[in-house]
């Protein structure tokens, strides 16, 4: 049978014959991941059932980085209990402190995962590994419990929706405004238990980290993953991450796909999604005039290196507006190295920049930039629902690191082309 | 399971930042996150809730995040069963995990309206509407989800297996 990235990847990693979609089968995973907010309840979940050990204590990664570096007590106190687990268990991939990141940046660039992967997560962007070809979903804690005793987990093999970019890009415009329009054009529920696979050649010409920032938000459009092919660059990544052994993947020729979309970027602008859902997508210059009162850099979608060249690159000699605060929070420590080594740093405090640490933060209304009644924000993060990052009366816009930073200098939401 | 309550009718894409905003997410209680269901949505909507009462979405319920803690603070609520248009991917799993009986029921969801009186057969997937007089019949759960349910749910589905391994 012809097999789509999806279907390849799951065969891969069972003893059952898989034939067709809606299929139920049982897998091997690579990796069992869990954070702050979701690991004690898979800690109380695996304790109920009686596990003693973890099936890997290799193969668990366990990453702090929600509510890091702790805002309150009673996130205190949730570490703690992740903490004292992953000691127990001797956890090999235990992140807190000085080695932490956001967890979806900080996997890949230790090389943990890579092409023909099956990742769970007890996080729902768990789905960014699919931008190196791995089955990567996330799942609830007490499915991650399971996962971490038995080393294995159930799947219901999901039928893929294949889209192709094709065109050339525009200035300005990138990753994150591809992944903003096809959830503008198929809707939140577009791919409610679907796979999303990328191709074409816009695709191809695409980085790795640009590639991740797609398959980051394949769950804002209901995905269960969102799969790239693992090409040249996608081994090359893996292979400077550390990882050997990696070998290139694409889907059969002759699989079958529920659906074909075929999307043209030629002369598209950056796009922003709108309150309250990440699918009402609109064109940057729509929304020309509107202020804002914030603007957020980082986060697992758009906290990764380039983006933080792309915003630098926007912001370099000149001034964020008065009435915004700009906050920028590069996503791992080997990012913030990176960014502080180039010389962004500079960029960025001369802008009028408040640089953070490496953290989700602000992302899910955690800690390091929430926003009060009646203030907006244009935020590179992945969720604008009503309240996510504050206040109920609250608004946050999604768009690219280009966009963040343009907006942030002038006051309102800006197209960079035209600063 | 036989359940008896009135219905609390909600939209579409609700998602779980609306039924428990992420800075009730410091602690795992299901009392406190049950005092807090559907925060996000409306300050205070827990107040109109009964136990054994139920709740109605349009489509797509519980998308956003994989937080478990939203099915356990509609547990925490009361509410032991949602019923909806259809569910987002992991809250689905979650649910059934938790112990949350969720009916998907397409475009039958028209004839379930904000306060109307429920009789629900969990097992038999039957839905009596007694403010209406109408019922809807539920598709039945995959044999191996029902496998799970019938295991009592995924924690002694998973103790059962490790006991079998040794």
């Amino acid at each position: 049978m012809s097999h789509t990235l999806a279907e390849k990847i799951l065969q891969g990693r069972t003893d059952e014959e898989i034939t067709h979609a809606g299929q139920i089968v049982n897998c091997r995973v690579s990796l069992v991941l869990a954070n702050d907010i979701t690991a004690p309840l898979a800690i109380k979940s695996f304790e109920a059932m009686g596990a003693g050990k973890v099936f890997d204590k290799d193969k668990i990664a366990l990453v702090c980085d929600h509510f890091t570096p702790n805002k309150d007590i009673d996130s205190a106190e949730q570490v703690k209990v992740v903490r004292e687990f992953a000691r127990w268990q001797e956890i090999t991939h235990y992140y807190e402190g000085g080695n932490v990141g956001v967890e979806h940046a900080l996997l890949p660039e230790l090389g943990l995962v890579g092409p023909r992967d099956i990742v769970v997560g007890a996080d729902s962007h768990t789905c960014t590994y699919g931008g190196l070809g791995a089955f990567a979903t996330g799942m609830g804690s007490t499915d991650i419990a399971g996962a971490m005793a038995l080393g294995e987990t159930w799947f219901k093999v999901p039928p893929t929706i294949r889209v192709a970019f094709e065109g050339k890009l525009e200035p300005f415009v990138g990753a994150k405004d591809l992944i903003l329009h096809l959830i503008g054009r198929i809707g939140v529920s577009g791919a409610l238990y679907r796979a999303l696979e990328f191709c074409g050649s816009v695709i191809e010409g695409l980085s790795i980290e640009g590639r991740m920032t797609m398959a980051n938000m394949a769950i804002e459009a209901g995905g269960k993953v969102g799969l790239f092919p693992a090409d040249e660059k996608t081994l090359a990544y893996c292979k400077a991450a550390g990882r050997t052994g990696d070998k290139l993947l694409k889907a059969d020729p002759g699989a079958t796909y529920e659906q074909d979309l075929t999307l043209s970027v030629t002369g598209m602008g950056p796009q922003v999604a709108c309150p309250h859902l990440p699918e009402n997508v609109r064109g940057v210059d729509d929304l020309k005039g509107l202020k804002v009162d914030q603007a957020i850099i980082g986060s697992c979608t758009n906290g990764r290196i380039e983006d933080m060249r792309e915003a630098a690159a926007i912001l370099k000699g000149r001034k964020v507006n008065k009435n915004v605060r700009l906050i920028v929070l590069p996503a791992t420590p080997k990012i913030w190295r990176q960014a502080m080594d180039e010389g962004l740093f500079s960029v960025f405090l001369d802008a009028g920049a408040v640089v953070g640490p490496p953290t989700c933060g602000p992302c899910l209304g955690g800690h390091m930039g929430i926003l009060a009644g009646g203030e907006r924000c244009i935020s590179t993060t992945n969720r604008n629902f009503r309240g996510r990052m504050g206040s109920l009366e609250s608004e946050v816009y999604l768009a690219s690191p280009a966009v963040a930073a343009a907006s942030a200098i002038a006051g309102e939401i800006m197209n960079p082309a035209k600063l | 399971m036989l359940v008896n309550g009135k219905t609390h009718k909600v939209g579409a894409h609700i998602d779980t930042d609306a039924i428990i905003p992420a800075r009730f997410l410091v602690t795992t209680d299901a009392k406190v996150l049950g005092a807090n269901c559907m925060e996000g949505l409306e300050p205070g909507w827990i107040k109109r809730v009964q136990p054994n009462d139920i709740m109605v979405a349009e489509e797509n319920f519980g998308c956003g995040s994989s937080r478990e803690h939203a099915p356990i603070a509609i547990l925490g609520a009361g509410i032991p069963v949602v019923v909806a248009k259809s569910f987002a991917r992991i809250f689905y799993r979650n649910g059934f995990n938790m112990g949350l009986v969720l009916l998907e029921v397409g475009d039958d969801i028209a004839k379930l309206r904000d306060g109307d009186s429920l009789e629900v057969d969990t097992e038999a997937g039957r839905i009596k509407n007694l403010t209406t007089g109408e019922t809807i019949i539920c598709a039945k759960v995959p044999p191996f989800m029902q496998e799970l349910l019938d295991a009592g749910g995924l924690v002694p589905y998973v103790k059962k297996r490790l006991a079998d391994k040794q």
